[in-house]
């Protein structure tokens, strides 16, 4: 796991998503770069955890492109793994905290040792070690998206995308799974997630992608976009205007 | 979940030692010998087959069938002996080469029964013709076993005789049943329908309600049982030393003696009339 | 209606004894079937998983051919397994017509249809809740088998469990295939099924009671095992 030959950066180019008939994601370019966190800001509908999964791979575009520029994309073994992703509510597997943490490490050939050993380290991270033996459906909100990072931080990812990570949690759950992701920042993963709370936006991002109806409207310096954005549509939305 | 794959791969282990267990009961030698259920129902192999098996160590399996499911067994080798009572159908099985060392080995009787108030007033007569014509007349319900088993076939021999067509007979007084002689007796119970029935699953018969014997005693309600082995040579593995050990138990005066000895409230079910040479 | 009460008295009575024959048809009733289920649940389950994941072309046809087989008439399974086990059939070399083991045959039968086709209603519906998360770790459909009937396995055991009850409560097959023979193919539903046919009516009810509380009892054993694991490792 030392120094894997990079992944980043992920281009699309021109990504459309259809379903039912309607646009849902239309014409978004966007690049991706190894390095501070990306903040997809934007309305409700307006296609943010869609754009997530076109990246992830978890849907694939109806045109356009969706690529890996760096050398581990080649392989398809370091172009899965080297991608984690969490979502807004957290898929929990029906056994212990620990468990959960060693599934992914198990379908990644890690041996026995190596991988209780990686997971008791990614609980230690996020303050979940002392419930490891817990079942994981049992954990409260806030336990379990911090599970579901420690097992993403446990595949030790080069990016990691979050969708609405803190949607559901109190303000102290909130600020727990932060520093959590403030720590993924430090060992350079990069970070690419959405939120609604512009406060963590503020807290967390280093650039603002601003999605409005299925289209990038503008990407931005997080410090410009809070004080001068540059599209009306991201104004409006600052400003706590109803848009969509 | 270590512990859970544990107590998983417990459980396997634990239905395959039941499984080989299942298999090990069948290392023993035995015979299977397809016959009827009124031998079997009677209690009459209950009776003698501890007692062959004591003396050659020959474990007996009796699947017990009607005489035309027990013959086709026979013939497609799923049976080593087979111990029926229809000697027409018997004779035709030997002839067919399905079966060899034919003997004649009981006889038993078949009785008619019927309700209490029985209304084609067949009571306490001697002709079984004569009555099988009453019920006709009459229309009173009977039922038939209807299963081509060996006592249906002595009906539809007895309902000619009588000059009756019980396939047009129609009015719905005519039952078949398509069951053995016990569920027959059931039903015959439940709606007090006259019934042929071999007097030995009658003695044992519990269910009986408001039915009774009426007819009996007539040389035509005879029903002689037979004993044969199935052609090893068409099926290679009938087992042959421990078939015709069998069948020269049954024919032996030992088991003849056991055949007698076999009663219910004091009443000989099964006679005995093996002669030598008696076979087809 | 006294036979009914017989029979309870009659049931009690034998239960209280532990008479030895009754004892050996018990344990074969239980042996079979509990074989049946193991080997059907190996097949049925993989089976059900597999339909829930996999696109195959005829995946539609054969989804409905295996809930219709929920169906079968335990007699018409008798018979095709009696003809496939004959000494004049295909399998006649194995010697399994008149033993336990074409017993257990016509079961899985019976029993393979059940579980996989639950299996696989319970296994589509963990999928719909799993789909996004094992796919975003790594995981095809087909290597998400063994994780989904792992997680899914508490929804599953009725699904076992169903295939059980139906396993210990059928005789039109294995009358056919075992031929109820005294102290070797006879189980409870033989037994009750000859007792029947004898008109001992009272018997046959006391061995009904007595197939009735085994049955409730491996039910409850297993629901309170369900709900103990459940509650240690999290629903």
């Amino acid at each position: 796991m030392h120094a894997p030959a990079p992944l980043l950066p992920l281009l699309l180019e021109e990504v459309s998503f259809q379903a039912g008939g309607q646009r849902l994601i239309d014409g978004v370019t966007l690049r991706l770069e190894a390095g501070p966190p990306t903040v997809i800001l934007g309305p409700n509908g307006a296609g943010k955890s869609l754009l997530l999964r076109l990246c992830h791979g978890l849907l694939q575009p109806s045109s356009g492109r969706v690529a890996w520029l760096g050398p581990a994309a080649q392989q398809r073994d370091t172009l899965r793994f080297g991608q984690a992703m969490v979502f807004q509510k957290p898929v929990l597997l029906r056994r212990s905290v620990l468990d959960n943490v060693i599934f992914p490490l198990k379908l990644r050939g890690m041996n026995r040792h190596a991988r209780a050993e990686r997971a008791q380290a990614a609980l230690d991270r996020v303050g979940l070690a002392a419930l490891a033996e817990r079942p994981a459906r049992v954990l409260s909100g806030g336990e379990q998206q911090r599970l579901a990072l420690a097992r993403a931080w446990a595949l030790n990812p080069q990016i990691l995308f979050l969708d609405e990570p803190t949607a559901n949690l109190d303000p102290a759950a909130t600020r727990q799974v932060e520093q959590i992701i403030k720590g993924f920042v430090r060992d350079g993963t990069k970070i690419v997630m959405t939120t609604h709370d512009l406060g963590q936006a503020k807290r967390l991002a280093s650039d603002i992608v601003f999605l409005h109806r299925g289209r990038i409207t503008e990407r931005t310096p997080a410090d410009i976009f809070f004080t001068a954005p540059r599209s009306d549509e991201a104004g409006a939305f600052l400003n706590g205007d109803l848009t969509w | 979940m270590m512990l859970n794959h544990k107590s998983l791969l417990g459980g396997a282990v634990a239905a395959m030692l039941v499984l080989s267990a299942t298999m090990a009961s069948a290392q023993q030698k035995f015979i299977v010998i397809a016959s009827t259920t009124s031998t079997e129902q009677s209690g009459l192999f209950g009776h003698i087959l501890p007692r062959f098996t004591q003396k050659t160590g020959v474990e007996v399996r009796v699947v017990a069938q009607g005489t035309g499911q027990a013959l086709k067994t026979g013939e497609n080798g799923d049976a080593d002996v087979v111990f029926v009572h229809d000697p027409a159908a018997e004779k035709k099985f030997v002839e067919a080469g399905h079966g060899v060392e034919h003997r004649q080995v009981m006889y038993n009787d078949f009785v008619i029964v019927g309700p209490k108030g029985d209304p084609a007033k067949i009571g306490g007569s001697k002709d079984v013709v004569d009555a099988y014509k009453k019920i006709a007349a009459a229309k009173a319900p009977f039922a038939s076993r209807g299963d081509n088993s060996g006592t249906h076939a002595a009906e539809l021999r007895l309902w000619k005789a009588a000059g009756v067509d019980v396939k047009t007979a129609g009015a719905g007084w005519y039952r078949e049943t398509g069951s053995g002689m016990g569920p027959t007796l059931n039903t015959a119970s439940g709606m007090n329908a006259y019934a042929l029935t071999d007097r030995g699953t009658w003695l044992n018969f519990k269910n009986r309600g408001e039915l009774t014997i009426l007819v009996e005693g007539d040389q035509r309600l005879f029903n002689q049982y037979g004993v044969m082995l199935v052609n090893p040579q068409k099926h290679p593995h009938v087992k042959v030393a421990e078939g015709r050990a069998f069948i020269d138990w049954i024919t032996s005066k030992e088991g003849q003696d056991a055949i007698a000895a076999y009663k219910i409230n004091g009443e000989q079910l099964f006679f005995p009339n093996y002669k030598p040479g008696s076979g087809s | 209606m006294t036979t009914i009460s017989d029979a309870f008295l009659l049931a009690l009575q034998m239960m209280w004894q532990g008479n030895a024959e009754l004892l050996s048809i018990i344990g074969l009733s239980l042996r079979v079937s509990l074989t049946a289920v193991v080997i059907g649940s190996t097949i049925g389950l993989p089976l059900g998983a597999f339909l829930a994941l996999a696109r195959f072309p005829g995946r539609n046809a054969f989804i409905v051919l295996l809930n219709a087989s929920m169906g079968l008439p335990p007699v018409v399974v008798g018979l095709i397994v009696y003809l496939l086990l004959s000494r004049s059939g295909p399998l006649g070399p194995l010697s399994w017509l008149f033993t336990p083991m074409g017993m257990i045959v016509a079961q899985v039968v019976l029993i393979t249809p059940i579980v996989g086709a639950l299996a696989r209603q319970t296994v589509a519906d963990l999928w719909t809740e799993y789909e996004e998360q094992l796919r975003s770790l790594g995981l095809t459909p087909l290597r998400a088998i063994a994780t989904l009937l792992w997680d899914g396995r508490f929804s599953l055991s009725t699904a076992v469990l169903a295939g059980f009850g139906r396993a210990i409560a059928e005789v039109g097959a294995i009358i056919i295939v075992g031929g109820n023979i005294a102290g070797y193919t006879r189980t409870m539903t033989t037994a009750i099924s000859l007792e029947t046919s004898r008109g001992d009516l009272a018997l046959a009810m006391a061995l009904g009671i007595v197939l009735l509380t085994i049955a409730i009892a491996i039910n409850t054993g297993a629901s309170l095992l369900n709900s103990f694991t459940r509650k240690t490792q999290g629903a």
